[in-house]
């Protein structure tokens, strides 16, 4: 138990030093927010990469536009928005959740849901169909069946 | 009951096909400007050919202007480059250039190459003022109004039937609200 308060103790401590220390963007944390950012930005002009992964001009200047605005002390959010606004929903990787996006969102959802309402019918509709069972077996082949299972076999000629 | 389980899925999937085809007719690189009917935003570049002189949003204000991104490294930007030079003989408006992600040098050749009809250029190598309009290639063509506000964005080359459809259009609306 002491070692595991030690490290929770440690983490709060760090956080909220880390908090206090916002006025001077730590280096290492301005890279990974840049990094993380970037990630979530679609590159524009190559419609299917983030700018984190595209090799475009465009892409490299909007990654260290990304940088310079959370140097500037932008929150992840901010930056996003600063991008929405001039290019639209395009440009973020997760789309909004809203009304011209609810078909994007909860389309496969409901692909899925008809698809397997659709299954579970079938499967309960199925065999009362009159699809082949054992009710419609003859009666020759009923006998054989039973024949083979009590181990004597009636039908010698057809092996 | 029966033939309506064996149709329903037909129609799905056709409906889906009819949805994915007209999905694949749409140009997916045709972005909508967001910035149709704000302001221009602020900014302060360096002329191309004065390196001292500033190019800022103050210079719009007053005139409608034409604002083309345009740079060296592009191709279309030459078939297009015609008919900017016959437009700056019109009176209407003032051509801005935006020499995008450029080399002063290069770019100040190429216009002594092809003809200059710009009346100011700003010098935008960062692509800071392109990143601030949303542009995502060149050429392209913004309207800006004389309050400074961003009234159209014309995507690709401007030919005779985008002057005549979609650009002189917005420019005899501005011309009318300016009575």
């Amino acid at each position: 138990m002491r070692p595991f308060l030690l490290i929770l103790f440690t983490c709060l401590f760090a956080m909220m030093s880390a908090a206090e220390n916002a006025g001077a963007p730590d280096e290492a944390e301005v890279k990974a927010r840049t990094v993380a950012i970037s990630k979530s930005l679609r590159c524009v002009v190559c419609q299917s990469e983030s700018i984190h992964d595209s090799n475009a001009p465009l892409a490299a200047d909007m990654r260290a536009l990304v940088e310079r605005r959370v140097r500037a002390g932008d929150s992840d959010a901010q930056v996003r928005d600063y991008f929405q606004v001039r290019y639209g929903d395009y440009v973020l990787m997760r789309p909004p959740l809203k009304a011209s996006t609810i078909l994007l969102w909860l389309g496969p959802l409901a692909l899925v849901v008809l698809g397997a309402g659709w299954f579970f019918i079938r499967m309960r509709t199925k065999p009362t169909a009159g699809s082949p069972g054992l009710e419609r077996m003859s009666d020759a082949d009923t006998a054989r069946v039973q024949a083979a299972l009590s181990g004597t076999n009636g039908d010698e000629d057809q092996l | 009951m029966k033939i309506w389980t064996r149709i329903l899925p037909i129609l799905l999937f056709l409906g889906l096909m009819a949805f994915l085809a007209f999905g694949l007719k749409r140009d997916p690189r045709v972005l909508p400007s967001e910035l149709i009917d704000r302001q221009m935003p602020e900014f302060a570049l360096s002329e191309l050919h004065f390196p001292e002189a500033t190019v800022s949003d103050l210079d719009f204000r007053g005139h409608v202007s034409l604002v083309n991104v345009f740079g060296s490294w592009c191709a279309a930007c030459v078939v297009e480059h015609p008919k900017l030079v016959q437009l700056s003989q019109r009176e209407d408006f003032q051509l801005i250039g935006i020499n995008w992600r450029d080399d002063r040098t290069t770019a100040v050749a190429w216009l002594e190459r092809f003809g200059d009809p710009y009346d100011q250029i700003a010098f935008d190598p960062d692509s800071e003022l392109a990143i601030d309009l949303g542009v995502t290639g060149a050429p392209e063509t913004f309207i800006v109004d004389a309050d400074g506000r961003v009234r159209y964005k014309y995507v690709g080359i401007i030919t005779d039937e985008a002057m005549r459809d979609k650009i002189d259009p917005i420019l005899r609306i501005i011309a009318e609200e300016a009575g």
